[in-house]
């Protein structure tokens, strides 16, 4: 089957076309381009490419796969609404992966593995996965310091580029979910057919807001 | 052949997908018209929370898209073009629908257009009164912006000649509402409180009248800071707060300036047409005293619907049609959303 993949939750802006087998998954065509401040620009051009790259028409995507995070809100939502509107004209369905398990879906070592990208404000968003790829712990929002690295040996994701001194592990790739990571963190489900899980962001943070108190004195 | 629009507007707090039927003959009529707010999830924050806006546009869109076509008995595949708002707004609100419109248009293979808000609020009032006389004079009030604009072509050329310089006129009510203790937002409780008042209680300051003063800018942090010392005052000396009169003369002031300017753009310009839109053109005092006004200087006035002077994507799915009847050229697929696009720029 063929599976278009996006992933808008880091400062990658990632599309691309795989084929999913019984056995594996190929990535047919990607787009990606390295530019946080870009998401919602660059998304659709990206897809659109990556669809003619790989020969096909978009009708004939039998499912949409989006990393929902977490990730930079902003730049999040431009994936998320990204994908919501293709499933709904195309008329397929689109499953809502974590990022962080898209990312270690391809980091191929057979040991515990920690996966982080920026959260910005000094904190990455972050998961741990045993050597069989389950996820353990997280998702979850946090300094790197405070982050239980009991077994783990090592680090994936671009979160230990914009923090290199803060683990002592060895570091893999890949630094962005890759659309071949993604269609494979959503394999079982593409491959059964499930009913996708709602398709809601990643945020693990409240928005800033702060209710006012009493309108300010203007008289001395 | 007639042909459908959708218009995405996310610009701040209301998540708005409209459809019309562009006729060949050039006219507009509207088929579908919803809109999901979180202005409810805001009220306690005394204002639109950018971030909390725009989780509310990403929850929205697609079930807000669906309404709108099951409303109109049509499917997103006879859709002929998509309009979405390209800015002015809130960032990160504005990208909600952006990208959304543009997965939509790369989707249907139709062309996509990104809009201006702020010439939405303009279009929207063919859907009501037919095709736009021009030139024509528009004045729009609302939460986030107060502009008197000169029209020449819906589509292409429209000119500012004032703005606000500090608090749009939709703000102030805001602000008045808070320090009276009224709800947000504060337009319709001060409207329904200045009913029982007296307008010429309090002389409040009109602000921008001097006559060094632009002549078509306008000005509302001092006549927002003029009640708040006002209101403290009458407090200090343990008076109670006569809320109706406060209300009624600040709307007085509010509804003196906005229409007062507009009148005399008419004269001096010799334009016989002024639009009112914007959220805040559903205030009575304004409508009211702009008729007055307008009759007596024999300006033509339309103000649309209040359905249609608030946000919503039916303004957005009106502008793309007159963009698409005007000819004018499809925007690229990696435009960018623009928060501070100036009304000049109708089409990005």
């Amino acid at each position: 089957m063929l599976v278009l993949a996006l992933d808008t939750s880091t400062p990658a802006v990632t599309a691309g076309v795989v084929e999913l087998g019984p056995d594996g998954a190929e990535t047919r065509a990607e787009r990606v381009t390295v530019d946080a401040r870009a998401h919602g620009e660059l998304l659709t051009p990206h897809l659109l490419e990556a669809v003619g790259a790989a020969g096909i028409a978009l009708n004939d995507l039998a499912a949409v796969v989006c990393g929902s995070g977490p990730g930079p809100f902003t730049g999040l939502r431009a994936g998320l609404a990204t994908a919501a509107s293709l499933g709904q004209v195309l008329d397929v369905p689109v499953y809502p992966v974590c990022g962080l398990d898209a990312i270690a879906a391809e980091a191929s070592v057979q040991a515990k593995l920690l996966v982080v990208t920026d959260a910005r404000r000094r904190e990455v968003y972050w998961a741990v996965y045993d050597a069989d790829g389950t996820r353990l712990h997280g998702p979850a929002v946090d300094r790197p310091d405070e982050i239980d690295l009991t077994g783990v040996e090592y680090v994936a994701g671009h979160g230990v580029q914009v923090y290199p001194d803060a683990f002592e592990l060895t570091a893999v790739e890949p630094w962005y979910p890759s659309p071949r990571g993604l269609v494979l963190a959503a394999a079982d489900e593409l491959r059964s057919g499930a009913d996708p899980a709602p398709l809601t962001a990643r945020y693990l943070r409240r928005p800033d807001a702060q209710e006012p108190g009493r309108p300010k004195r203007v008289l001395v | 052949m007639a042909k459908i629009i959708m218009g995405i507007e996310t610009s701040c707090d209301e998540t708005g997908v409209g459809l019309v039927r562009l006729h060949d003959d050039g006219t507009v009529e509207l088929i579908a018209d919803e809109v999901a707010s979180s202005v409810e999830q805001h009220a306690r924050f005394g204002g639109v929370v950018p971030e909390i806006a725009s989780r509310a546009h990403l929850e929205a869109m697609a079930p807000t898209v669906r309404r709108a076509f099951d409303a109109a008995g049509l499917t997103l595949k006879d859709v002929d073009a998509v309009a979405v708002t390209a800015g002015p707004g809130l960032a990160g609100a504005l990208l909600v629908g952006v990208a959304a419109a543009k997965a939509y248009a790369a989707a249907l293979g139709v062309p996509l257009y990104g809009v201006n808000h702020l010439a939405g609020h303009v279009a929207v009032d063919t859907l009501e009164h037919g095709p736009l006389p021009t030139p024509c004079l528009a004045l729009l009030v609302s939460g986030g912006h107060t502009q008197l604009l000169r029209v020449d072509d819906i589509a292409g050329k429209i000119t500012e000649l004032g703005s606000t310089v500090d608090d749009a006129a939709g703000e102030a009510y805001d602000k008045v509402a808070r320090l009276l203790g009224l709800p947000y937002p504060g337009g319709p409780p001060i409207d329904k409180a200045a009913a029982g008042g007296d307008p010429e209680a309090i002389a409040f300051p009109r602000g921008m009248t001097g006559p060094r003063d632009a002549k078509y800018d306008f000005s509302f942090s001092g006549l927002k800071t003029a009640v708040a010392r006002w209101v403290e005052a009458a407090e200090r000396r343990g008076d109670e707060i006569p809320v109706a009169d406060v209300c009624a003369s600040f709307q007085e002031a509010v509804a003196d300036v906005l229409t007062a300017k507009a009148v005399a753009a008419a004269a001096e310009t010799g334009i016989d047409t002024l639009v009112i839109s914007g959220g805040v053109a559903a205030n009575s005092r304004l409508a009211g005293l702009a008729r007055e006004r307008c009759s007596a200087a024999g300006v033509r006035l339309r103000i649309p619907r209040p359905r249609l002077c608030t946000d919503n994507g039916a303004m957005i799915a009106a502008l793309g049609a007159h963009v698409v009847a005007a000819g004018v050229p499809q925007s690229s697929l990696d435009f960018s959303a623009a928060p501070g696009l100036p009304v000049s720029t109708v089409t990005v």
